[in-house]
């Protein structure tokens, strides 16, 4: 493997990473804050692709798909987290289980009714569909460092929130004790249904932006959430910057395992997973 | 907050055992050529409510929530598919205790690692390991890839050369996993009346307490994992005795959110619970996939529905009907709300 080689797989693993890790942050915020383990969290990932290749189709015009479909997806998640958490916060992991996976086959087969089972591709945008020449037969996709400089971008956005926002005063506090925080006469109502708005608006934009990386198919969003679970177990339930880190190194992770170990690579992120939970059970930022 | 129930109970579940054990008499009658589908479909329904019956000794009496429980499933039918001779039947003399052994081992190191972990924790870990077996089994060029292993001759029940069973006879077959299910259920039934059942009932109310009483709850969440793990393998091989083949889904962590939905249909936490709930799941789904090819949405909704109207599934309207409380139904409220503000129960404070 030389040099350019390796400098492209590296950027491979970072982006995919970056890309992990929003759909991770609101995965660990919803949990963090409001307690609620979300199985459907892949599926909002798979409907924002399919959202955006529809929308593109129609409109013809890829950013304005997904300005569109960004309002689509907080409402939907304004209307899950009304409609069906409301009354599992109080309950056992058990229920939010069950629930969310029932969610999961609504959702799913929703898809499937509304856009069928064929797999599809959305074109890489312009201004961003042109790649640079790295060597003589080495090219990079712009549009791939586009989207690792908004995940980086979006990363940025919500550690400033949260280490110097007032809102993020009322989250981290919400993260360590719910209970407190209500008691300090902060609407917690209202905080949960922002927090899943956002964390579900985040994974929807995930799956937005990678549209044009990835084929869109009816399972997409499955595996991505398993694989998410890794980041958020490796890097510590809860913790923003757990995800951040846990989603950088499985991006990595299966990025390289591929290249370099193509016959055990799907089981290197688990190999790893259990790695860090014989040395650190919480998570590496717990 | 189990082991004695209303007589009733006792009394329900051996009626429809008796029916249901009886239907080689009944079905041909009723059903006409279909009675031989249907027979498959009750034999189907027997596993899997071993299946679900060894799920509920994690989530329903220990409390730990596995969402990766068709692992040790999947890893039932895949040794019964791989260890088979190819042209011969292998012997349940040692396949059944082969499997059960590969089933131990692995639910040992699996729960080594997961037991570390709490609530939350719990649940990942074990979907991201079923997720791992599932992912091996899917790519590795021994077993078949995604399309599975076939299994050519079903395994034989053998004393030296007089067959003890005709497993390839589908009602005998049907009655060797009726068997199989009812073993299973006094076992558990034994085992969650025994002091280590007492033991594990006290770390699902509170396991802090436990600890501080000198009791190592590690060992104990770990022995009812490895447990669960070989029962559920044991309905994995019967499964795949059943159907001819293991395949990569019965591994997948969809299986493993079925038998879930089959633990909240039937009630949880009451080993008898689960049987009917394996049993209602598969009717529904039958219902289902004949009236829409879009069943998952109605499968969806019935179990969100079930999670906000029923949690106690099945078995909780046995053990308590709505129309026999008037009394007691201030105290079992009270109760219910309880159990569900129990510190041990509040999810918050993790990570």
């Amino acid at each position: 493997m030389d040099l350019a080689f390796f400098g492209v797989q590296l950027l491979n693993g970072l982006q995919y990473g970056l890309l992990l890790f929003l759909i991770a942050s609101g995965l660990t915020l919803i949990f963090g804050i409001m307690g609620i383990i979300n199985l459907a969290h892949g599926a909002m990932y798979m409907i924002g692709a399919y959202l955006v290749w529809d929308l593109t189709l129609r409109l013809g015009n890829f950013w304005l798909a997904i300005l569109i479909a960004i309002p689509i997806a907080v409402a939907l998640g304004l209307v899950i987290e009304r409609l069906f958490l409301d009354t599992l916060y109080k309950r056992d992991h058990l229920y939010q289980v069950l629930l969310t996976f029932g969610l999961i086959l609504v959702i799913n087969e929703a898809q499937r009714i509304i856009w069928g089972g064929d797999v599809h591709s959305v074109a890489i945008p312009a201004p961003f569909d042109a790649s640079l020449q790295l060597t003589d037969n080495l090219q990079y996709s712009v549009y791939r460092l586009f989207v690792m400089g908004v995940c980086l971008a979006l990363a940025g956005i919500i550690y400033w929130v949260i280490r110097h926002t007032r809102l993020g005063i009322i989250i981290r506090a919400g993260a360590v004790n719910r209970d407190m925080v209500e008691g300090l006469g902060i609407n917690v109502r209202t905080l949960f249904t922002l927090i899943f708005s956002v964390g579900v608006a985040l994974t929807a934009f995930a799956g937005m932006i990678a549209a044009p990386l990835t084929s869109i198919t009816p399972g997409m969003g499955d595996s991505i959430l398993i694989t998410c679970f890794v980041v958020v177990v490796i890097g510590g339930i809860g913790s923003i910057k757990g995800a951040f880190w846990g989603a950088i190194l499985i991006g990595m992770a299966e990025t390289f395992g591929s290249v370099l170990i193509p016959s055990i690579a799907s089981m290197v992120i688990y190999l790893i997973m259990a790695a860090v939970l014989l040395v650190k059970p919480r998570g590496l930022f717990a | 907050m189990l082991h004695r129930y209303p007589k009733r109970v006792a009394v329900i579940m051996l009626v429809l055992l008796a029916i249901v054990a009886i239907f080689p008499l009944w079905g041909p009658a009723l059903f006409g050529d279909q009675s031989d589908f249907i027979l498959e479909k009750l034999t189907l329904m027997v596993i899997l409510a071993l299946f679900a019956m060894s799920l509920d000794l994690l989530v329903g009496i220990v409390g730990l929530v596995s969402l990766g429980h068709a692992l040790f499933f999947g890893l039932g039918a895949y040794t019964l598919a791989l260890a088979s001779p190819d042209f011969d039947a292998a012997s349940l003399w040692w396949m059944l205790p082969l499997v059960m052994l590969v089933a131990a081992v692995a639910a040992l190191v699996v729960g080594l690692l997961v037991i570390r972990t709490k609530g939350i924790f719990f649940i990942m870990t074990t979907l991201a390991f079923g997720q791992m077996l599932f992912y091996l089994i899917s790519t590795a060029p021994f077993a078949g890839g995604t399309d599975g292993v076939f299994i050519m001759f079903r395994p034989t029940l053998t004393a030296g050369e007089t067959m003890l069973l005709d497993l390839d006879n589908p009602q005998t077959f049907f009655y060797f996993c009726l068997g199989m299910l009812v073993a299973g259920f006094l076992f558990l039934r034994w085992l969650t009346r025994s002091y280590f059942g007492q033991v594990l009932d006290g770390i699902h109310d509170n396991e802090r307490r436990m600890q501080a009483l000198g009791y190592a709850t590690g060992g104990y969440k770990l022995v009812a994992f490895v447990i669960a793990g070989v029962l559920a393998a044991i309905a994995g091989m019967l499964a795949a005795m059943q159907y001819g083949f293991a395949n990569p889904a019965q591994l997948g962590w969809h299986t493993s959110g079925e038998v879930l939905m089959m633990l909240i249909l039937g009630g949880m936490g009451t080993i008898f619970g689960p049987i009917l709930g394996a049993f209602a799941y598969e009717i529904l789904l039958y219902v289902y996939e004949h009236l829409t090819v879009h069943w998952p949405i109605l499968m969806g909704l019935t179990i969100i529905a079930a999670v906000l109207v029923l949690p106690r599934g099945i078995a909780g309207l046995i053990i308590a009907p709505p129309w026999a409380r008037r009394k007691p139904k201030a105290v079992e409220e009270e109760e219910g709300v309880a159990a569900h503000l129990h510190p041990a129960t509040i999810p918050h404070k993790e990570g």
